[in-house]
């Protein structure tokens, strides 16, 4: 290895210096002439064979301070004053063409969406051997040898022919461990991982970062895990820095922080998370404790749905003999992973889909009888909030248009009627009557997935399908909204179909809960025996593969990592 | 053969019958009668008799229908009919301006490509902002010139002051270099702004982050990685562009005066020669047909996304 640079030596994991340290680090983003700063008087480190959360919600500057550390801000952004030492060289200052020399070999990135983060035209090889060769170490077979050995080592199955693969051809979690293999291949001492499993499955996120802690127990190397969710950080870090609006709002080592939280911000952040907050954070629902009572909202019977593959006459079974029931003014769960059949099911539920077999009754009505009109009609009982607020919004419509459509398809109703119809609502969803004015860009996500529920709910449905409704939220405004959702429950008696993958979430919402794995009922039951009582192999996995569990063992993974 | 490829050709064979049927229609539709025009003369001074002859041996009498199932039948069996003006069939006449046309619409697609990428990837790399912004702007200007005015502009340039190209009788390649660069310039615009857009999203992908994350210097980023997902697309607009390269080539001959499809297009309907306007236009459409079938075809080769995948590994 002859590299221009001292940086990375085998002994700096003995010695004293910071694999990266951050000093009153200013960066600014240009926009319309004018530069907005973004993010504040950062100072941090990250210890050799350390792991350092960088802890913030959508907008705290986590990511940009990230990026600042790599070199790689977007061309509007710029550092305005501070330094970033790595190995105790600040290279804050340096021109791209020498943070090129570095990058990749002595700091290297986990990016967070596995699916774009690789080139869809190139194998998987290509892409691990390019860091190689962009470094020059070694030629054609040697290089060859060690792609395969790397992407071994990243526990991907069948080496040679992953490496002839390309990325659409590997599922995300195999992506993202490609992706690793990219970040360790020159054994660099500083691995920024920006929400490294923030698009993956809870069990896939579990493997993943298991990994990431083996790898970096192996070479020592300092890892910056930039991430949203407090449960990941609590349960990987040795040290919490928290950021809110481009400042820190406290750092200190992770137990002693979640312990003992210093900043009104941090405290707010614990209580809303949802994987922390176990027994802490529940939603006080009323619940009759009438067993007699068959009073059933949603009853789903021996549910089939097989789905036609184009190219052959096969057929694939997404939902296979799926049965439960909901009882009225209550939340039921559907939980798994993607491919699990949970959405499937849902689309069932509210008549988009014609079973295969089986039999679905919504608020008395057979649901597979339905067609043309009726089942038109039969979409006022049952409505949906999509999973992205974003996107479930019409851009050029105003709010006011976007919560009124509804009812501009069915019975026509006076406009006076409708304006007040629209105004309740928005007023039940907490929205300021000054909103109905505006377009959706102009709103927060939270203020968004508001009126999405508001749209939902104008038709005054009787049960409302909620899928994955919360999960592209930040946990502060998902707690506000799972706060909302029930109060919205308890005034208008509604019935919640809860679709998830995020079992903390449930945990914290439903009161029943169905298990789904491979389109399969695997448990079910109240949602508290189904945590206590896992009925199988699956769900137990699930539910450790939840985050911030590891608080009691905390100190033992401290002991590992520098000393303060 | 996959089931792509044959629906594909099914496709292109239903516009092929829809282009036919749709300019006959219109052929028919036109005012004024080719015949006529030719054999009304009164210098040849043929009685109304002869006329009426020469009429029912072009069929030009007989229902609409069962000309245009008379001329499908032709059509299919390779018989093109014959051109009333030059009174020779008009097989005979394609396959004479056939092959000047293809070399102009060769090079001259080859330029536009060319010039097009240059233009392209030299707004990207070059080191200055002030520079990039003058290439990235070029198409804007290319796009906004008409071919005619390029041709005249270019001759007065090329030939009258720079005496640079021989106006009269110049040799077989020099008569094909100003053609081929009128032809060029605004077929290579539109495909310059489509490519420049496509490196621009290329560019903000994930992936292009995690190539610099490597160590990948800017110019790296832009060849190894940048280049072929932004080349991708355009190859649909390749494509489209050949009907614009028709339609530039019927101008382009006139300007310079050169024998081929667009001058013989130019003379059919001067005169109102409808059985070659039909041929020239089933013809330009089987064409434009072939070229985006090829596309299509060629797509699944460059792109592995879209490879029908055989036992693929879950």
């Amino acid at each position: 290895m002859s590299t221009a640079l001292n940086i990375n030596s085998p002994t700096s994991r003995l010695s004293n210096v910071p694999a990266l340290e951050i000093g009153n680090l200013a960066v600014s983003y240009r926009s319309h002439g004018e530069d907005h700063r973004v993010v504040h008087d950062v100072s941090l480190e990250v210890r050799p064979g350390e792991v350092v959360a960088l802890v913030g919600e959508s907008g705290s500057g986590k990511t940009t301070t990230a990026q600042a550390a790599i070199g790689l801000l977007a061309q509007n952004g710029r550092v305005e004053s501070g330094s970033i030492r790595l190995n105790g060289t600040d290279i804050s200052g340096w021109p791209q063409k020498r943070l090129d020399s570095i990058r990749g070999s002595k700091i290297s990135l986990i990016p967070q969406d596995p699916t774009s983060s690789l080139n869809p035209v190139k194998t998987i090889g290509e892409q691990v051997a390019e860091v190689l060769q962009i470094h020059r170490q070694g030629r054609g077979t040697e290089i060859e040898a060690r792609v395969i050995e790397l992407l071994a080592r990243v526990g991907l199955s069948q080496p040679e022919l992953r490496a002839k693969q390309y990325p659409h051809e590997l599922s995300g979690g195999m992506r993202q461990r490609v992706l690793i293999a990219i970040a360790i291949a020159l054994k660099p001492a500083l691995i920024i991982a920006d929400e490294p499993t923030s698009a993956l499955d809870v069990t896939v996120q579990k493997r993943i970062l298991d990994l990431i802690d083996e790898l970096r127990d192996e070479y020592g190397t300092a890892v910056l895990l930039v991430t949203h969710d407090l449960g990941v950080a609590a349960d990987r870090s040795n040290r919490i820095v928290v950021l809110k609006n481009g400042r820190v709002q406290e750092q200190g080592p992770t137990d002693e922080v979640l312990a003992a939280p210093r900043s009104d911000y941090t405290r707010k952040l614990l209580s809303d998370a949802p994987s922390l907050g176990k027994g802490r954070y529940v939603i006080s629902r009323v619940k009759d404790g009438s067993p007699a009572d068959a009073d059933h909202a949603v009853i789903v019977e021996n549910l089939v749905q097989d789905f036609h593959l184009s190219a052959r006459r096969a057929t694939f079974r997404a939902v296979d003999d799926i049965s439960f029931t909901v009882r009225r003014g209550t939340t039921h769960a559907i939980v798994g992973e993607s491919g699990s059949g949970k959405t499937t099911t849902a689309r069932s539920i509210v008549g988009f889909n014609k079973p295969s077999s089986g039999r679905i009754v919504v608020d008395g009505i057979d649901v597979t009888s339905l067609s043309g009109e009726s089942l038109r009609r039969f979409r006022k009982t049952i409505q949906l909030v999509y999973q992205n607020p974003f996107a479930s919004l019409d851009p050029r419509q105003t709010i006011f248009q976007v919560i009124e459509e509804p009812l501009l398809n069915f019975d026509p109703l006076p406009r006076e009627e409708r304006v007040r119809k629209v105004e309740a609502i928005l007023d039940r969803v907490g929205l300021p009557q000054a909103v109905l004015a505006r377009k959706p860009h102009a709103l927060s996500g939270g203020q968004r997935q508001r009126v999405a529920i508001a749209r939902a709910l104008v038709l005054e449905p009787k049960i409302l399908v909620l899928d994955e409704a919360v999960s592209a939220l930040d946990v502060t405004v998902q707690a506000q909204i799972l706060r909302l959702l029930d109060e919205l429950q308890q005034a208008l008696g509604l019935t919640y179909l809860f679709i998830s993958h995020d079992l903390a979430v449930v945990r914290q919402i439903s009161d029943t809960v169905s298990v789904l794995h491979n389109g399969r009922l695997v448990d079910e039951g109240p949602v508290e025996d189904v945590f206590q009582n896992p009925g199988s192999a699956y769900t137990r996995e699930l539910i450790a593969a939840i985050p911030g569990q590891r608080n009691a063992f905390l100190e033992n993974s401290v002991l590992n990592g520098a000393s303060q | 053969m996959s089931r792509y490829v044959i629906g594909r050709i099914g496709q292109a064979l239903v516009v092929l019958w829809a282009a036919f049927t749709v300019s006959f229609i219109l052929l028919q539709a036109l005012p004024g009668d080719a015949i006529l025009i030719k054999f009304l003369n009164p210098e040849l001074g043929l009685g109304p008799e002869q006329i009426a002859d020469i009429r029912a041996s072009y069929a030009a009498d007989t229902p609409l229908w069962s000309q245009y199932l008379h001329t499908i039948a032709n059509f299919l069996t390779g018989r093109f009919g014959y051109s009333v003006q030059a009174g020779v069939p008009v097989s005979a006449l394609l396959l004479a301006n056939l092959p000047p046309t293809l070399w102009l619409a060769t090079f001259g697609f080859l330029l536009a490509v060319i010039l097009a990428i240059s233009i392209s990837f030299v707004s990207v790399l070059l080191p200055l902002p002030r520079l990039r912004a003058f290439f990235h702007s070029i198409p804007s200007l290319f796009i906004s010139t008409p071919v005619f005015w390029l041709g005249i502009l270019l001759i007065q340039v090329f030939s009258f002051q720079l005496k640079l190209i021989p106006v009269i009788s110049p040799g077989p390649w020099e008569v094909l270099v100003l053609p081929v660069l009128t032809l060029a310039v605004p077929i290579s615009a539109p495909l310059a702004q489509v490519l420049m857009r496509n490196i621009d999203h290329v560019l903000t992908e994930p992936f292009v982050a995690v190539a610099r994350a490597k160590g990948a210097s800017h110019g790296w980023v832009v060849w190894k990685h940048v280049a072929k997902n932004a080349v991708l697309p355009t190859l649909t607009i390749g494509g489209i562009l050949f009907g614009e390269l028709l339609a530039g080539a019927v101008v382009t001959e006139a300007v310079f005066g050169l024998n081929g499809i667009g001058s013989l297009t130019q003379h059919a309907v001067s005169s109102q020669d409808i059985a070659v306007l039909q041929a020239l236009v089933v013809f330009s459409a089987a064409a434009f047909v072939l070229i985006n079938l090829t596309v299509d075809l060629l797509y699944p080769i460059f792109d592995p996304r879209l490879r029908i995948q055989k036992g693929a590994v879950a």
